[in-house]
């Protein structure tokens, strides 16, 4: 590759540790446990080589990063290296205390998770009893302090009908941005597409109301709408293009292009243990794998979507197509577009009510 | 909510939202949450002039001055620039 541009945004997951047990988890189904973790120095030099390489905006997610021990100097570190910095939790862990030391430190945003409107179905979805009343106090403290605040409602069968009220709670939490964040099939989604897979009516109620909800609101509150992929006509920008905006470090160094990246089992990917985060952007395989549009069949090529959606997802075309280089499926020109035709009629065949939740092996299998 | 900025409204960058001098590409990006915006000249020196203290109307009387180019279009130029910015919460007015 020629004219590899730098990365804007860094997704740390500091840890796979985490209070609630979310059906969807977008971390792998293979979590890392504590003793892989990278430990506070080499989280803080992967800051400063982030912040060296382009990258502008740092997430510290997870997991639940609020795990960590050490996530007020991790923040620090952050500050320090000149990233905006932006928490991505469930706020569970973050005491008033523990809230004003992020803010000392430097903390720019933070994207508070939300998995229902209600305790009782909100818990449910979390696996984690009492969470949604801590959850709405500490979006009370954030909103005292005023921390600029993302509410990240992520939608799916099971709480789409809630959406009026979720929006209502974005304003009432003082949010200036909403996440409608339809779960996207990866990682534990995917053993949970029978409990999680919308229909299509409520697809398209969702569109309308956040349509609706956008102009009203306009100047109040932001929306970022991500809508459920397996009923769209064109596949999602993945990553805005393999290894051109965004990378992605898990707890254990790995360097990826993508937080699902790990299912496409034959690449490889570095470890920021071994070798600065430079080399790996510029000159990694895994990185170079899929970037541009070359790799694409004709369906891409000759599509005038090609410079738009890149062929969509690399993980979705490996999982549903079995290869990582089809188009995704999801497009409605994909040969394999009938393998998600038939996803969708099986689930609403059998819709299943019951998760199965997210949680570390002890030993793996 | 109206999004038109009157001429003594006040902008400014709520909390969460800076200008950052861009070490690697060369320029000035706007940071707010989870999104970066480049800025061209023009963008940037509209910016570094919504101070909170600065009025709309000052604002344009500046620019206009300095760019030695008609306030009326100006405004027009800064109004729509400043207004994409207040609909996704980017920026806010004091009265």
């Amino acid at each position: 590759m020629t004219s590899v541009p730098p990365p804007i945004a860094m997704l740390a997951e500091l840890t796979h540790r985490c209070p609630l047990s979310c059906p969807y988890c977008s971390n792998p189904i293979a979590l890392h446990g504590k003793d892989t973790e990278l430990e506070t120095d080499t989280w803080a030099r992967a800051f400063d080589e982030a912040a060296a390489l382009g990258v502008l905006q740092l997430h510290l997610s997870g997991g639940e990063p609020a795990s960590r021990p050490d996530l007020v100097e991790l923040t620090r570190a952050a500050q320090e290296a000149g990233l905006y910095t932006n928490l991505i939790t469930s706020g569970i862990g973050l005491t008033p205390k523990r809230l004003d030391a992020l803010e000392e430190a430097g903390l720019d945003h933070i994207q508070l998770s939300l998995q229902g409107t209600k305790a009782a179905l909100a818990d449910r979805i979390g696996g984690y009893t009492g969470g949604f009343d801590r959850k709405m106090s500490v979006a009370k403290e954030i909103s005292i302090r005023g921390i600029p605040l993302t509410l990240n409602a992520v939608m799916h069968r099971q709480n789409l009908d809630d959406l009026d009220r979720t929006i209502d709670m974005a304003v009432e939490l003082g949010a200036r941005r909403l996440e409608v964040a339809c779960v996207q099939f990866h990682g534990w989604a995917t053993l949970n597409r029978p409990a999680l897979l919308p229909t299509r009516e409520q697809t398209i109620a969702t569109k309308k109301t956040v349509a609706e909800a956008e102009a009203r609101l306009r100047g109040t509150l932001a929306f970022d709408f991500v809508p459920p992929d397996y009923y769209s006509d064109f596949p999602k920008a993945c990553m805005g293009g393999w290894g051109s905006t965004g990378l992605n470090i898990s707890p254990d160094g790995k360097v990826l292009p993508c937080h699902a990246a790990e299912t496409i089992e034959h690449l490889s990917f570095e470890n920021i243990r071994d070798k600065s985060l430079y080399e790996i952007w510029y000159d990694s395989a895994a990185f170079n794998a899929y970037r541009g549009t070359d790799f694409l069949p004709e369906t891409c090529q000759s599509c005038d979507r090609l410079n738009i959606d890149f062929g969509g997802c690399r993980c979705q075309a490996l999982a549903i197509a079995g290869d990582a280089s089809a188009t995704d499926p999801v497009c409605r020109k994909s040969p394999d577009h009938p393998k998600v035709e038939a996803l969708l009629s099986e689930v609403m065949a059998n819709p299943d009510d019951s998760f199965t939740y997210r949680k570390l092996a002890r030993t793996p299998q | 909510m109206t999004l038109a900025i009157a001429p003594n409204d006040r902008p400014y960058l709520p909390r969460g939202v800076r200008l950052h001098k861009d070490k690697v590409r060369g320029g000035t990006v706007l940071l707010a949450p989870e999104k970066a915006v480049a800025l061209d000249t023009i963008g940037e020196a509209i910016l570094t002039r919504v101070t909170g203290d600065a009025s709309f109307a000052e604002i344009v009387a500046d620019l206009a001055a300095t760019y030695n180019a008609p306030a009326e279009q100006i405004e027009g130029d800064v109004q729509n620039f400043l207004q994409g910015l207040r609909a996704r919460v980017f920026l806010m007015v004091a009265q």
